[in-house]
């Protein structure tokens, strides 16, 4: 009936196969804009805070399905879901504003139990050990406490009062005789909840914010010896320190710019003293 | 073809046996997709939580949760193992539309089905082109170049851009621009390709097709030896190819129509005046006599596919 019908098979072959190969290359180009997109929605913006017990932000979009059951289990309206074109965060999923709705860290976290996928992880089990993100007190300029006011404010509703957040007093430069109450937040008890952040009384933004742990944490320097910290030698017997004793171009201030024969500290010991610890290839001179 | 194709499609239906039952399973199905719409809307709306979630998940009056398997399994490819109850939610789901037909879930659940039912209807009344047609293969090509997306980039990748969950999550959730999704696939439907979205694209339908290979829920071309070739199942139909082999069947052919790619929507049954098609299971074996003098190897899906 067709005319393909009548064609011989060598036809119908290579006809089904630029056919295939049409329909292959139309979905690569597709699937292409398709990986475009994934790649994109992990562009999740510095102030959408993900619920309670959220996997990292990679596995949250292999896992969350966007039901929004979190959202629908949160008794006070903090969580909603990603509007396309309006929200930042990729289309669907459940996220929060500080400034506009905290989380109030609930006991019993209905979020993470109304998960169906485990996007929220339910090793989450004490509220308390939730990271959603940090906060920081982003504009030290403005605020009050900061500028040597009594505003207290971010301090007094941290559900983790004392711990996640604390007074930290010094002097006031500025008056001479005041003390300043600088808020200090501490990374390993904040949960992130936002109520900071919501209850800041400056008008607009808040001078403190919560932010992701990716833009407000850094790794730690451990390549640094903290000598307050950690009073062992930095490595056994191969530096020992303190080992400066007087000698040509120390900072001895005892005897600036060099030594005093009379003041050797053994005196078997003729014109100087010799390092117990001497730099390969100095000959022994150096100082 | 004779001249009972140039009558309207379903006139003569209407005109044997009233307008209502000439349209009783079109006004089933748009009344079980507002259903499964209002289960969800009950709560945001009437504050009746019966019902929370959307379609890709939710979970009811507290104790039955449902999955989308098709996300389930993205999920997975994209490296995640769900919890054990969106494991069994997705199994529930698949479960059901494998035996009553996984395109069920096309023709009398999904919200998209009405917006593309309306672009073909003003397609049709406005007579433009076909337009594209891509071939039949290319909604297999979509489905596997979801799952290779899925896979590499770890995202459930279908949901950045799957116009249902769009259309439906901004029903119960809050739209923002996701009508311009939905918009988009009304216009490619009117203006680019006829029945181009569910009938040969949407990776979704595709894999609730699948899934319903073998479902026993079934249409019959029953009493295919009264068909007068009014060409009106053809018409109505959105995957019209499934129809030839049952109802140009020769009498050992089954009357069953077996293709993965019927939606189960019944429209065939409600337009066709000889009142040739049927709701059966698929181990229906029924004899159902061809017709004489037409074989299978005159098709007649060509011809109608102008139509
Ligand atoms: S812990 Fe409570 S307030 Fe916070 S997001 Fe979860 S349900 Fe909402
Ligand atoms: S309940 Fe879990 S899967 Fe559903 S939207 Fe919330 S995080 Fe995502
Ligand atoms: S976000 Fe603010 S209120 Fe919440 S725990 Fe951290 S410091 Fe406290
Ligand atoms: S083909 Fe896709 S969009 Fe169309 S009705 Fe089926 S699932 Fe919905
Ligand atoms: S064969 Fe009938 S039931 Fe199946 S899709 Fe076509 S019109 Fe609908």
């Amino acid at each position: 009936m067709s005319a393909a019908n009548r064609k011989p098979k060598a036809m119908d072959r290579r006809r089904f196969l630029q056919d295939s190969a049409r329909g292959i290359a139309g979905c690569a180009v597709a699937g292409m804009g398709l990986a475009y997109l994934a790649r994109d929605a992990r562009a999740l913006p510095a102030q959408a805070i993900r619920p309670p017990g959220a996997l990292a932000e990679n596995d949250f979009l292999a896992s969350c399905i966007r039901c929004g059951l979190c959202v629908r289990d949160c008794p006070y309206d903090t969580l909603k879901l990603a509007e396309l074109g309006v929200d930042g965060p990729a289309t669907g999923t459940p996220f929060f504003t500080a400034r506009d709705i905290p989380c109030e860290m609930c006991d019993d976290i209905p979020c993470v139990a109304a998960c169906p996928t485990g996007a929220l992880d339910k090793g989450l089990d004490n509220i308390d050990d939730a990271k959603m993100g940090v906060a920081v007190l982003i504009d030290q300029e403005n605020c009050l406490n900061a500028l040597g006011l009594r505003c207290d404010v971010c301090y007094r509703v941290c559900p983790v009062i004392d711990e996640a957040i604390t007074l930290e007093l010094s002097h006031n430069d500025r008056s001479g005789h005041h003390a300043i109450f600088m808020p200090t937040v501490h990374a390993d008890k904040c949960t992130g909840c936002g109520k900071c952040e919501k209850s800041c009384v400056l008008p607009g933004e808040a001078a403190i914010k919560v932010l992701p742990m990716r833009i407000a944490r850094t790794e730690a320097a451990d390549h640094y010896k903290l000598g307050w910290e950690d009073r062992n030698p930095l490595v056994d017997e191969l530096i020992d320190l303190p080992d400066r004793l007087p000698g040509p171009g120390t900072d001895n201030l005892v005897a600036p710019g060099g030594y005093t024969p009379d003041a050797l500290p053994d005196p078997s010991m003729e014109g100087g003293f010799s390092p117990s610890f001497q730099l390969p290839g100095t000959g022994g001179t150096g100082q | 073809m004779n001249d009972k194709a140039k009558i309207p499609v379903g006139q003569e239906a209407i005109e044997k046996f009233g307008w209502l039952r000439a349209h009783r399973f079109l006004l089933l199905r748009r009344a079980s997709q507002i259903f499964f719409l209002f289960l969800f809307l009950m709560g945001p709306w009437l504050g009746i939580w019966w019902v929370k979630g959307n379609l890709s998940g939710s979970l009811t009056l507290g104790v039955l949760p449902l999955t989308d398997p098709f996300i389930a399994l993205q999920s997975m490819l994209a490296g995640h193992w769900p919890e054990l109850t969106a494991l069994i939610g997705a199994l529930i789901v698949g479960v059901a539309y494998a035996l009553i037909g996984g395109r069920v879930y096309c023709s009398w659940v999904c919200p998209i089905n009405p917006v593309t039912d309306g672009a073909h209807w003003l397609h049709e009344k406005l007579g433009l082109q076909k337009g594209w047609q891509p071939k039949s293969g290319t909604r297999y090509w979509v489905l596997a170049m979801v799952f290779v997306v899925s896979t590499l980039t770890g995202t459930i990748a279908w949901e950045l851009v799957n116009p249902i969950s769009m259309l439906n999550r901004g029903l119960i959730f809050g739209m923002g621009f996701a009508w311009a999704w939905v918009l988009a696939v009304f216009l490619f439907d009117l203006f680019v390709s006829r029945r181009g979205w569910c009938g040969h694209l949407c990776p979704v339908g595709t894999f609730y097709g699948l899934l319903g290979t073998k479902s026993l829920l079934r249409i019959s071309a029953a009493r295919r030896a009264d068909c007068d070739d009014c060409m009106d199942c053809f018409a109505v139909c959105p995957e019209m190819q499934v129809i030839t082999p049952a109802l140009r069947g020769t009498s050992e052919d089954t009357p069953l129509i077996l293709a993965p790619d019927c939606t189960n929507c019944g429209r065939c049954i409600d337009v066709c005046a000889m009142d040739v098609f049927e709701f059966t299971h698929r181990f229906d074996d029924t004899p159902a006599p061809g017709r004489e003098g037409r074989t299978r190897s005159q098709p007649a899906s060509r011809a109608s596919r102008a139509a």
